[in-house]
């Protein structure tokens, strides 16, 4: 089990989830250039990390979505491979239609940046399996557009097929108004694809897997990825 | 092989709060523009285009707003490609 951490121009993430992943947590780790053109056979979970690939320039993902590996990592996709895309990386997973639905500017205009408390809505996905049903999850978010958004049809079929997996919330685990830190549909912070092999989350996990820095929390993420392959 | 001169103006679809032309509608309203309401803001993009006549044109300013200008999840788009004169 190796995971692969893709580095845009402009991500600055990618060394943070190196760090959590190879130092905090164990785990085989490399990073993959934006360039490449193959992602090696042993690489069983790519990271799509936070950041501003390409500036955001035009829209939030909308360029690197377009980079050379991309083509690899949507085929990678389709084999059924894991995805995790963090913050600019579920900007990215969207645009490259990985995932549906768009981020927004959030409703406040401000660049939102604190812990947040999530609520775990599934818990049977390879990135949710070791996280206990009623824990409430804390990690940090720090974006700009992260005002989740998709149309009313899609919403239906996010709910039927339980792909919608992290709820912000408050230490209670009630979702309301109040805990919502950016305008998202139904308070949504992450989601997975049909399938649930690919992830998106605007919230932070590869910066709570150390306790010196605030929290452990988002160690239980990369623990369940882990746990998939064995 | 003619120049052509394209414009392509992108909008958040109807019916999504477009957080930021409210603010500006709000700031204008604290100066008195109490005229003003519906404020949206969008994007407004321009570029050349080679190609042997309109329709070409027209053609390759469509392909390129379909693929990367414009997200059809939460936009719109309008095209107007003429001759560079």
């Amino acid at each position: 089990m190796k995971f692969g951490i893709v580095v845009f121009p402009g991500s600055n993430c990618d060394h943070d989830a190196y760090y959590s992943l190879k130092h905090n947590l164990g785990f085989e780790t490399q990073f993959l250039w934006h360039k490449d053109t193959t992602i090696p056979s042993d690489i069983k979970c790519i990271v799509l990390p936070g950041g501003f690939s390409y500036g955001d320039y035009l829209r939030t993902g909308a360029i690197a979505r377009f980079s050379p590996i991309m083509k690899e990592v949507v085929h990678f996709a389709s084999k059924g491979g894991l995805i995790i895309g963090i913050c600019n990386g579920f900007q990215i997973l969207t645009e490259s239609g990985l995932l549906p639905g768009a981020l927004l500017k959030n409703t406040s205009l401000r660049f939102v940046c604190r812990d947040v408390y999530l609520k775990t809505l599934n818990t049977n996905t390879p990135f949710t399996s070791l996280i206990e049903k009623d824990r409430i999850l804390k990690i940090p978010i720090a974006h700009f557009e992260g005002n989740y958004f998709v149309d009313s049809d899609t919403l239906k079929e996010l709910e039927d097929n339980e792909q919608i997996i992290f709820q912000y919330c408050n230490p209670n685990g009630e979702v309301t108004e109040e805990t919502n830190p950016n305008g998202s549909l139904k308070n949504i912070a992450g989601i997975t694809n049909k399938n649930k092999n690919v992830l998106g989350m605007m919230p932070h996990p590869e910066r709570y897997c150390d306790s010196i820095l605030g929290g452990t929390d988002g160690s239980l993420i990369f623990k369940s990825i882990a746990n998939f392959f064995f | 092989m003619a120049n052509y001169i394209a414009t392509v103006k992108v909008m958040l679809k109807k019916g999504i709060l477009d957080v930021q032309g409210k603010t500006v509608e709000n700031s204008l309203k604290t100066l008195g523009f109490n005229q003003i309401s519906q404020m949206r803001i969008g994007k407004y993009i321009t570029f050349s285009v080679e190609a042997e006549n309109l329709d070409e044109a027209k053609q390759i300013a469509l392909e390129a707003t379909e693929k990367l200008l414009y997200n059809p999840n939460i936009e719109t788009y309008e095209i107007d490609v003429a001759e560079l004169s």
